[in-house]
């Protein structure tokens, strides 16, 4: 009887084993790790590290210069007893809102009005997009020269044209300059509204327009029973978007008016940054910071669910 | 139920005439096939009918009524659009009552409405699906129910089955005839498939560079084609077409290229020496001994028929036969037209003789 020999014979104790770093370098089921790798460690060390930081940083009672000790939530009592936070916290929601709302019908208005057949379309189209291209402090800039108190350029037009006697104090009363911001960050924010909703509606069928208008529709119904429905996915990711800007927006405000006067344009972000970083105590900084992150979190997570796949765009795609 | 007429219409595209001069009559409960190569003109005739495009000139009335300058929504019409224009967003039931919402109808009748529609096309176990759930075939039949619940005056049809594979294509084809005989609506349809109009129509109206080439009955523009276009488009394998003379004295005949003599039964009085066009269509060949000789080039056998590619006269012509011939590549047979079937255009012209 022979056995038959299926395996190498085991006489060569000092054959190449593999160590296991070898065998990780090749394993594919690690390949996707090492793939993953580089962008893992971009969003660890730019995005996860100093968001943890800066709410580790709200528990301490840090300055610049000195090392903080842990204190809890003192910065957060603190905070809750400061008229000041409470007031840039509606100042926020306040220019979120309605700046963001201004944003969602202009936007719309500009998309449909862009997405009709019309001379110079391209051309229109581009001048549409130029506040967007334009860096933030230079529009900001220019927005405070057009506010300037003395060579305000609407005051001047206004004088000229016999409807008011004296300069408009744009930045220097207290609602008057929250309209302002509100005002510049509209026209900052018109484009990207408008753009991509237009986007989203060169998308529908010309054939679904003329198939309403033989149905009856008339425009509005068009808009309202066609347009609207479909664009709905779109118009919940640019909106959510437009909302994060806005509520996170402190380039304009800060290049205008520093918050002022006397705090009445002041939002989270730019007292965040004056209290942090330049009062220098940067554990109430980063707890004012931190305290924008639920509110943040509940605009993700309304535009999350009104996000979710609706039903007519399941099923079997075959077209 | 409405006739149509159509008077002379013109479109002109920023000063470019797309269509020049178009009449067209339709009788009331009409099944009317419009038929053209691509460019034709057709699909914009059929969009003015509808409303969706300006005419530029000429009167097209629906009933007695003129209705150049009738909105869309009140021409009572309803059409099928090539790429079936289903809102995504509404179930087969929502797309189908959406011009009976539109027109403030209760959702009691809309219901109604619906489901009667559904009932004719067998769509009531779909009625709560979505566009993107359904086939091409079912999608189609929701685009000619959204057209039944209105009871229109009028169907439009544009292309409707060119999105269809060929087997559903012939389905459907029957499915849309069949339900033009239970409703006897008055039905515009087009295509650009020679096949859907002849199978399909009452009436063809052929169309090229906009202009209609002739109007007629399927078999009528089989037998009779006024032109070569006409010739030359309906009927599938085409026509096959030799330029040459005719000859008149004694008995007439046709001299084609490199010294082919075809018969005729009879020529037109004082053509002897003309220039023409001499049109056999490819199931009017027979082999017979008296015929012109031809050399088999490639033999498609379909199983029904057989086609036969070949030259004739140094013109390579086609050929069906019903019978199986055993023919191969190169061999030479003797081809004859069956002379009181052959039709005569006008070489200059293209006009029929």
């Amino acid at each position: 009887m022979t056995t038959l020999q299926t395996s190498a014979p085991a006489q060569a104790p000092t054959a190449y084993t593999p160590s296991l770093w070898a065998r990780l370098k090749v394993n594919r089921n690690w390949m996707a790790v090492w793939f993953m790798l580089p962008a893992a460690a971009f969003l660890i060390l730019f995005l996860a590290y100093p968001l943890g930081l800066g709410v580790w940083m709200s528990f301490t009672d840090e300055r610049i210069g000195r090392t903080g000790v842990f204190v809890g939530l003192e910065n957060y009592q603190w905070l809750w007893d400061d008229s000041i936070f409470w007031l840039s916290v509606f100042n926020t929601l306040l220019y979120t809102i309605v700046a963001s709302a201004i944003k969602f019908v202009i936007g719309l208005y500009l998309a449909l009005l862009l997405n009709r057949h019309m001379p110079f379309k391209a051309i229109i189209r581009s001048i549409v997009l130029i506040p967007f291209i334009v860096p933030t402090v230079l529009s900001a800039i220019a927005f405070w020269w057009i506010y300037d108190s003395q060579f305000s350029i609407i005051s001047w037009s206004l004088i000229k044209m016999g409807l008011i006697d004296h300069n408009i104090n744009f930045l220097g009363d207290a609602n008057m300059a929250r309209g302002s911001v509100i005002f510049a960050n509209i026209w900052r924010g018109v484009p990207f509204v408008a753009i991509t909703l237009l986007a989203g509606l060169q998308t529908v069928s010309p054939s679904l327009y003329e198939a309403a208008t033989l149905d009856g529709a008339t425009n509005w119904q068009r808009f309202r029973f066609i347009t609207y429905p479909i664009l709905t996915p779109i118009i919940a990711v640019v909106m959510t978007f437009s909302v994060l800007f806005t509520f996170t927006d402190f380039q304009l405000v800060w290049a205008l008016t520093r918050g002022g006067p006397v705090n009445a344009t002041h939002l989270m972000a730019t007292l965040s940054y004056q209290r942090g970083i330049i009062s220098g105590r940067l554990g109430e900084g980063a707890a004012i910071a931190t305290a924008m992150i639920p509110f943040l979190a509940a605009a993700i997570a309304i535009s999350w669910f009104g996000m979710q796949r609706r039903k007519w765009q399941q099923g079997s795609n075959n077209d | 139920m409405s006739s149509v007429q159509i008077r002379d219409v013109r479109k002109s595209f920023g000063g470019f005439e797309v269509l020049h001069g178009v009449s067209i009559p339709i009788e009331d409960g009409a099944f009317v096939v419009l038929v053209g190569p691509s460019g034709c003109g057709k699909s914009t005739l059929l969009r003015m009918l509808a409303g969706l495009e300006n005419i530029t000139s000429g009167t097209i009335s629906i009933g007695d009524r003129v209705v150049n300058n009738v909105q869309p929504k009140e021409r009572d019409i309803a059409m099928v659009f090539q790429n079936y224009a289903l809102y995504p967003h509404m179930t087969v039931a929502d797309n189908m009552g959406f011009s009976l919402k539109l027109r403030g109808a209760s959702s009691d009748e809309i219901g109604k409405g619906v489901k009667r529609a559904a009932e004719i096309l067998d769509l009531i176990p779909l009625l709560d699906r979505y566009p993107r759930q359904l086939s091409g075939g079912q999608r189609q039949r929701v685009a000619m129910g959204r057209a039944i619940v209105r009871d229109p005056q009028v169907f439009l049809f544009d292309e409707p089955l060119s999105n269809l594979d060929a087997k559903l294509r012939v389905a459907m084809r029957t499915e849309i005839k069949e339900l033009h005989q239970r409703l006897k609506t008055t039905t515009v349809y087009v295509t650009h498939d020679q096949i859907e109009a002849m199978t399909m129509a009452d009436k063809i109206v052929v169309m090229h560079d906009g202009i209609v080439e002739q109007i007629g009955s399927p078999l009528d523009l089989y037998d009779r084609p006024d032109n070569q276009f006409v010739a030359s488009f309906i009927g599938s394998p085409a026509m096959n077409f030799l330029k040459g003379k005719l000859k008149a004295n004694g008995s007439a005949s046709f001299e084609g290229p490199n010294g082919l003599k075809l018969p005729l039964a009879s020529a037109p009085a004082n053509s002897d020496g003309r220039a023409v066009v001499y049109g056999v269509r490819p199931e009017h060949f027979t082999i017979a001994d008296d015929g012109a000789e031809a050399e088999i080039v490639v033999v498609e056998p379909t199983g029904s028929e057989t086609q036969v590619f070949a030259k004739l006269g140094g013109e390579q012509v086609v050929a069906v036969f019903r019978e199986r011939h055993q023919f191969a590549p190169g061999d030479k047979v003797r081809l004859k037209p069956n002379p009181s079937l052959v039709h005569l255009f006008d070489e200059a012209t293209g006009k029929r003789l």
